[in-house]
């Protein structure tokens, strides 16, 4: 049977569909209900939300631009076909990607329950960036969990947090990416539950994070109505956005669930092929499982073990995905493909030439998508993608890939 | 009676848990360990599932799991191993203990089924919490197997009444906040928080994490009515050649059990 809205999950335990709840260890549960109670109360006072907007005016620079691709659009005709493509610049924010609307969130409901030190994980280290900032902004101490492959691949990044005075701890443990970065997290979580609040940086984890980080990323989507009617005086055709945890995409998506005509479409990251073992795709090439907090999809064998996931995008590496996600898929109202390592890498060189802007290597996936799907769509079909962050950072693994000495 | 509770009403001392990974460093070691804890004195046995990412446990348990794995270690192994074991020993309880990810895939009903068949007598979770456990309880029920719920020093009243409804076999009390094989816990308030559960269920409390030596056992068996020593062993294990791991754990489980 189909919802009636795809709107009004989670249920009041966290669930969406089978997906989502609370999985985790005992010492955690009672602060994890008193964050959903917090979040609960702050969601419903004006004032918190007056506080949200006013720094997400002024301290990130929202409302994003949309921008109309013209080259792209240009680039991506063939004859009397080809969509009209806009770019949504959230990589424009401040910290250079659309973390810092959850961080802001987060960091406003960790004050109003009193917590004194901030942990939070990360991979690509822009959600680390965007901690680090709110952190410094609010002048709370806070350490980031970082796995040693990820801070070798993401020096930048690394050097910004520690500028911003977080303490970067390297996590050793397994493949050195981001879900050990998680489970070290987790275990700080639970030593020091008593002071620390943990900043999840995506649509997963324990209820109420998946929710509460949907409500503060929707920013995205609901200004992308508004623009989008005084733009065209219409809505969107399709949308698409690149997916790890998912936190991007949720944001752009969440609006536009219950507009039946509008085609919505994730990006996951194939790697190497998601017929290899080595990609990132938690649903294209997953199954359901329990993991950090959440059942979703994941990475894993027949015996439960979760396999490490392999992305040339740190931000995308990682082998779970948001519960709403793993709903929506199931459902099938969003529409779920993978683009590999080596379409990213070509879609970030052409997006930089056509356009202007380095993409980040995460939206380089979903922009490598709407290079594969524009050229066939009728011309006066709009679609948008979520440019959810800058290339900066990647400048040095692209160098690499393509055999270049900086 | 279960095994767990012949075993609580016959001790006339604080039961000393004793607790493994299975399949750790490899299964032919393993087992040989299982078999011979009882020897040493351990009452009840916690077997652990290896798991990729034991997010609850410290660095001791975590290189265990990761040895385990490596050594092809798996769910079935692990029901083998208590098969093995019960073939052997038909009074010592053991109780799984581990993550919810490997039952899950495994199958709930399945899990319960095979796991009871092997001669598993309970089960703990860590990261499956009551909200999440009716599939696993409705099982576990059907098949005889004993749920043991966590207490830990963040459970105030409201939350042990959740806790408790459902709860059998015994309470694993984690007395610290923290990971597991971290530092001890402080008595003073450990012991107030204990008789306030025992206010509350007559089911045996076992205290677990950061018990080390035998003194710290003695110390919290004043407490409660069992005291759960694993990251130390698990230590020996990672620390002796495989072929005089046994004989290592034996003696270390002996001193622990002498003092109680």
């Amino acid at each position: 049977m189909k919802a009636n809205s795809y709107k009004n999950q989670p249920d009041e335990n966290g669930h969406f569909g089978p997906y989502g709840g609370r999985y985790v260890a005992e010492t955690l549960m009672p602060l994890i209900l008193q964050v959903e109670e917090a979040w609960n109360a702050a969601k419903a006072d004006q004032s918190f939300w007056d506080e949200f907007e006013e720094l997400a005016r002024d301290y990130i620079g929202r409302p994003s631009p949309l921008y109309f691709a013209k080259s792209t659009t240009e680039h991506c005709a063939k004859g009397n076909k080809g969509a009209k493509i806009y770019f949504k610049r959230d990589e424009l924010n401040h910290t250079g990607a659309h973390k810092i609307n959850h961080c802001i969130g987060q960091v406003l409901l960790a004050r109003r329950m009193g917590k004194t030190r901030i942990i939070a994980e990360t991979g690509a280290g822009q959600h680390g960036v965007a901690t680090a900032t709110v952190c410094a902004l609010f002048d709370i101490p806070c350490v980031i969990f970082m796995g040693t492959t990820d801070i070798e691949r993401q020096a930048p990044n690394v050097f910004r947090m520690k500028l911003l005075g977080a303490e970067v701890r390297a996590v050793e443990s397994g493949s050195g990416t981001l879900k050990d970065a998680m489970n070290e997290a987790l275990r700080d979580w639970v030593t020091n539950v008593h002071d620390t609040y943990y900043l999840i940086g995506t649509v997963a984890g324990p209820h109420p994070y998946p929710a509460m980080v949907r409500d503060f990323q929707s920013v995205i989507g609901k200004e992308l109505r508004e623009q989008m009617m005084e733009r065209e005086g219409r809505l969107p055709d399709s949308l698409v956005a690149c997916i790890g945890g998912g936190s991007n995409a949720m944001g752009l998506f969440h609006p536009f669930l219950d507009d039946a005509d509008i085609k919505l479409i994730g990006v996951e990251a194939g790697g190497h092929g998601v017929d290899t073992d080595e990609h990132a795709a938690s649903l294209t090439g997953g199954s359901p499982g329990v993991l950090h907090g959440m059942q979703s999809y994941f990475l894993q064998d027949s015996d439960g073990q979760i396999q490490e996931a392999h992305s040339i995008s740190a931000g995308l590496d990682y082998p779970g995905i948001g519960p709403e996600h793993a709903w929506l898929f199931d459902e099938k109202r969003v529409e779920y493909v993978s683009v590999t390592d080596d379409e990213a890498l070509e879609a970030f060189q052409l997006c930089t030439k056509l356009e202007g802007i380095i993409p980040a290597l995460e939206p380089s996936h979903a922009f490598a998508h709407v290079l594969k799907i524009a050229p066939d769509l009728p011309k006066d079909h709009i679609l948008v993608m979520n440019m959810c962050g800058r290339g900066d950072k990647d400048i040095f693994t692209v160098a690499e890939k393509l055999g270049v000495k900086i | 009676m279960s095994r767990i509770e012949k075993i609580f009403a016959a001790l006339e001392r604080p039961a000393l848990i004793t607790f493994i990974t299975a399949g750790d460093p490899d299964y032919e070691t393993s087992v040989e360990i299982l078999l011979q804890l009882p020897e040493g004195g351990a009452d009840i046995i916690e077997l652990g599932m290896p798991f990729s990412d034991p997010m609850a446990d410290g660095p001791v348990i975590q290189a265990a799991s990761q040895r385990a794995l490596a050594a092809d270690g798996d769910m079935k192994q692990t029901l083998k191993m208590v098969q093995q074991f019960r073939g052997k020993n038909d009074e010592t309880p053991i109780v799984l203990m581990g993550y919810f990810n490997p039952v899950m895939v495994y199958g709930v009903q399945q899990f319960a089924q095979d796991a009871t068949a092997s001669g598993v007598d309970g089960v703990i979770l860590v990261d499956l919490p009551p909200e999440e456990d009716g599939e696993l309880q409705e099982a576990a029920k059907e098949n005889g197997l004993d749920i043991i719920r966590l207490i830990t020093p963040t459970t105030d009243e409201q939350r042990l009444k959740t806790l408790l409804n459902g709860a059998s076999g015994f309470l694993y009390y984690v007395s610290i906040t923290g990971v597991t094989g971290a530092a001890k816990a402080d008595m003073s308030k450990l012991k107030p928080h204990i008789e306030q559960i025992k206010k509350h269920t007559d089911l045996p409390i076992a205290i677990g994490f950061g018990i080390k030596t035998p003194d710290d056992a003695v110390q919290m068996g004043q407490i409660g009515d069992g005291v759960v020593v694993g990251s130390a062993i698990v230590q020996t294990i990672a620390n002796t050649d495989k072929n005089e791991a046994a004989q290592a754990v034996t003696a270390q489980v002996k001193a622990l059990s002498e003092g109680l």
